[in-house]
């Protein structure tokens, strides 16, 4: 039995013990911290060009459990004559996402025309000649099947229309050819999921964080921007596909539930490529 | 293949990076040690991304930067970082903030981790200085 006076050093033993036990553990997991506060997280570096995902990334998971029917997903002509810039930029993003979808399809007319529409596109929003010369390259890389360079010349186009936006101080714009892609390529993925129900196919459409991000940066565009009708509608639907897309990590959505998914975002595309946005 | 990723590398480092402020020499430096770490990967099937994160990183702290990634996807992220930087380390968190598992590459200025996310959603990549003085970080990442 200890006395009095040895309880305070094996208390003080003990916590010496517990402390080069946390200490070894840190070592064998490289002196990284197990954990991560909340608050550090929330303070983490978020930007248009890392944070969102491109359709590419996208598709590429979903072929993961089996290739979905890609040609099934491909879509009729896009518009090209909107007057309005933020719905050129919303359609602008789409058709890099259906670019991507007719890469997958390995369908080079497919990849030639969507080029020229998204030149088309570019154009109307004024961008520099160095967008416009992609078009050349997604012809020639389309005549090669250059199936794998053809997608990075889309990333690459799709870079070079927002660096553009970028040194035109279109900056508001960005964010738009961004949430384009990922209005389009969700519907995509929900349409090819729902057609094919597969669990693992599934899981790639719990997306919350990436749709916060979204309308966080929606909220930072200019009140012009910002008031455009269709911006509106885009924006005040978003809350609601954040909670579609809200399953519990790593549980797959069911079919049910991606039905809902694919609805919400059908409906926004439907608005998106409206002729005449209300 | 080879020399198509290359051309594109060379492409993407030519051009004026996407959204972003015009980089400065020691920036160039870090993406370009970034790009080519990234595309030893390439030579496994990954695809490169063309976006990337700079930044400066002082001694004995981080850069904690958000990615949102999709579960069937491998990933490798890869950091370069230049002169005085003499150690740099990569380690990915899930969205609780937990330490994820990741296979490691360190080469002094150059380190990358790699993984495959079983759930989809936000990742964090905590870029660390770990020896050397404050220098410019890149940050790329590429999939499969």
């Amino acid at each position: 039995m200890p006395d009095a006076r040895t309880l305070p050093v094996m208390r003080r033993v003990r916590q010496y013990v517990a402390l080069a036990f946390l200490l070894g553990c840190c070592a064998v997991i490289g002196a990284e911290p197990a954990r991560l506060p909340a608050e550090q997280l929330a303070k983490a570096i978020r930007n248009d060009s890392i944070t969102i995902p491109t359709p590419g990334e996208l598709f590429a998971a979903l072929e993961k459990p089996g290739k979905p029917n890609w040609v099934g997903q491909m879509r009729g002509p896009v518009a090209t004559t909107y007057k309005n810039r933020a719905q050129i930029a919303l359609n602008l993003g789409s058709l890099i996402a259906d670019g991507f979808i007719a890469v997958e399809a390995k369908d080079s007319q497919q990849v030639k025309n969507i080029g020229t529409d998204i030149i088309k596109l570019a154009k109307a929003l004024g961008v520099s000649e160095n967008v416009l010369s992609r078009g050349n390259s997604i012809n020639e890389f389309a005549e090669n099947d250059e199936w794998d360079a053809l997608q990075e010349e889309l990333e690459a186009t799709q870079n070079e229309v927002k660096s553009s936006m970028q040194s035109h101080r279109d900056q508001d714009l960005i964010i738009l050819v961004s949430v384009g892609g990922w209005i389009r390529g969700t519907q995509v993925v929900s349409a090819a999921v729902m057609q094919n129900y597969d669990e693992r196919a599934a899981k790639v459409l719990r997306q919350p964080a990436l749709v916060n991000f979204i309308q966080s940066q929606l909220n930072e565009v200019s009140p012009d921007v910002r008031d455009e009708p269709l911006i509106k509608e885009v924006s005040g639907q978003l809350p609601g596909i954040a909670k579609l897309v809200a399953f519990p990590g790593g549980k797959a959505p069911t079919a049910d539930e991606v039905r809902k998914v694919n609805e919400a975002v059908g409906k926004m595309m439907s608005q998106i490529q409206a002729k005449e946005s209300k | 293949m080879k020399i198509s990723m290359s051309i594109f590398a060379a492409i993407g480092l030519a051009i004026t990076p996407a959204v972003a402020a015009p980089e400065s020499d020691t920036e160039v430096a870090a993406r370009k040690a970034a790009l080519d770490l990234a595309g030893a990967f390439s030579n496994e099937g990954f695809k490169m991304r063309d976006g990337h994160w700079s930044g400066t990183i002082k001694p004995k702290e981080h850069a904690l930067i958000a990615v949102n990634l999709y579960a069937g996807n491998q990933y490798w992220f890869s950091v370069g970082a230049t002169e005085p930087a003499k150690k740099i380390s990569v380690n990915v968190y899930d969205e609780t903030g937990k330490l994820v598992q990741t296979e490691g590459y360190n080469e002094g200025e150059k380190a990358a981790a790699g993984f495959s996310p079983t759930s989809s959603g936000q990742y964090y990549v905590l870029v660390d200085l770990v020896e050397g003085n404050e220098s410019s970080v890149c940050l790329v990442y590429s999939y499969k």
